[in-house]
């Protein structure tokens, strides 16, 4: 890897196209520049720094893995060297970045054997994801509590979960929340799920969508929690099991805790750096950050071409890599999101949500007719009378097509 | 009959469902699914896609 370590140097010094463009994370979002790179330029000195394997995993597949009875080594598609070797890349795994100088265009990282390394990039593009929120808990058994947001994360929860039917406390009942739910579900476990919100999803979705999900996951057995958080989390020590103390007064006893209480974008490197953070990394149409020739996109960045929003979807990072491959070989390309529906993998009830903006003024109302069993259709209708977004349950959820073309963005 | 899974997304395509709601008949070889065709759930095209083995 010493051909890639350069002295930092004068800006200038180097002509742009004899430092190689950097890479930093190893994601969806990472690789899928890559690739679509790949298409348009072959020649490009590739360098990615990852601070794991970087082993290729469509990252879904998190929330099904005990559905589908995979472990989480199975879940990778493609090893890293592949991925590398496929792609002319040069990968720093295990490497993790330190700092960034915008104006130098260096950056340092501590390479797999923990020296301090440094490198110039003519380009620079943070893939860099997001990090799980994590509430504070009281108690003694309170750093019991896991995330899932990686595969790595994903072998330690199931290291840690012993088979079923044990009994696991899923924090939050979010889209990641209620999928794991299920999956858990599916995998013989019992499942509790609380939230502060009166339903599941509650920000997604229309109220009677909500419900509809709530009821169907009830009926396979999720004991939910609704209204009220956890306070504590202790070790019970009659049974060796963790006892969590509810807000509400109630108490339940579990064998494992999921926290999915949501996600933020890890931008405290490119903070320091100078480069402006909001939400998330703040990138313009042409996925560019404040600072010039240092791209972002992914779950780390937040989207001009969204209105400012952060999208940590599959489709969004497709887009996005897309339109900043064809900038980076040298084809500005502005960066227009296509209406994106989001399937929430939870198969007690299917859903396909396309969520208005959340500025939009205007009203969800559901399609008359049907029995429940079927599924429903939820529309939202702007003042104009317009439609800008929906929600189907159910049998329902095979409409998309149909709904999307209804929907204008 | 065979599945396929995109490698993006880990949505499944089985020929012996096919996909109704795109104009793909149950039954559907992933050979003749259109080279159009891309993922419902994440957009990757066609070739994206790996066969899995049952």
């Amino acid at each position: 890897m010493s051909d890639v370590l350069v002295h930092p140097s004068a800006p200038g010094s180097a002509a742009p196209q004899d430092l190689p463009l950097v890479i930093v994370g190893a994601g969806l979002a990472a690789w899928t520049v890559v690739r679509e790179l790949r298409k348009l330029d072959a020649q490009r000195r590739i360098v990615m720094l990852s601070s794991d394997s970087a082993d290729f995993y469509a990252k879904p597949t998190l929330s099904n893995a005990l559905a589908q009875k995979r472990s989480a080594e199975q879940l990778v598609t493609t090893p890293a060297t592949k991925m590398a070797e496929t792609l002319q890349v040069q990968l720093l795994a295990h490497s993790t970045l330190r700092s960034l100088d915008t104006v130098a265009r260096t950056l340092s990282y501590d390479d797999a054997t923990g020296q301090s390394q440094s490198m110039g990039y003519g380009d620079l593009v943070l893939a860099t994801g997001a990090d799980p929120i994590r509430l504070p808990l009281a108690g003694s058994a309170a750093a019991q509590v896991q995330s899932i947001n990686h595969l790595q994360d994903l072998a330690r929860f199931h290291q840690a979960l012993g088979a079923a039917p044990q009994t696991v406390l899923v924090i939050g009942a979010g889209l990641i929340g209620c999928e794991f739910a299920n999956d858990l579900l599916l995998g013989g476990y019992t499942v509790h799920v609380v939230d502060p919100s009166p339903r599941p999803l509650a920000l997604l979705l229309p109220a009677g969508a909500g419900e509809q999900l709530q009821a169907a996951l009830q009926a396979q057995g999720v004991a939910w929690h609704l209204g009220t958080t956890v306070q504590s989390l202790d070790a019970h020590a009659p049974s060796g099991r963790l006892q969590a103390v509810l807000a509400d007064g109630s108490s339940v006893q579990v064998d494992a805790v999921l926290s999915a209480v949501g996600l933020r974008a890890s931008a405290a490197l490119a903070s320091a750096a100078g480069i402006v953070c909001e939400r998330g990394m703040v990138v313009d149409a042409h996925l560019q950050t404040s600072a010039a020739h240092v791209y972002a996109l992914g779950d780390c960045a937040q989207y001009a071409s969204a209105g400012g929003r952060v999208l940590p979807y599959v489709m969004p990072i497709m887009n996005a890599a897309k339109a900043l491959a064809a900038t980076l070989a040298g084809q500005p390309t502005a960066l227009v999101f296509p209406l994106m529906p989001v399937a929430v993998k939870t198969p007690a009830l299917p859903i396909v949500v396309a969520a208005p903006h959340p500025n939009l003024d205007g009203q969800w109302t559901q399609d008359a007719g049907g029995e429940p069993e079927a599924g429903g259709v939820w529309r939202f209708v702007d003042e104009a009378g317009q439609q800008r977004g929906f929600v189907l349950t159910g049998k329902q959820s095979s409409r998309r097509m149909e709904l999307a073309k209804a929907t204008v963005l | 009959m065979k599945t396929y899974i995109c490698i993006v997304c880990g949505f499944v395509y089985d020929e012996v469902a096919g996909r109704p709601e795109d104009g793909i008949a149950p039954g559907t070889l992933w050979a003749d699914v259109p080279d159009s065709w891309a993922c419902p759930d994440c957009g990757v095209a066609k070739a994206d896609f790996e066969l899995v083995p049952v």
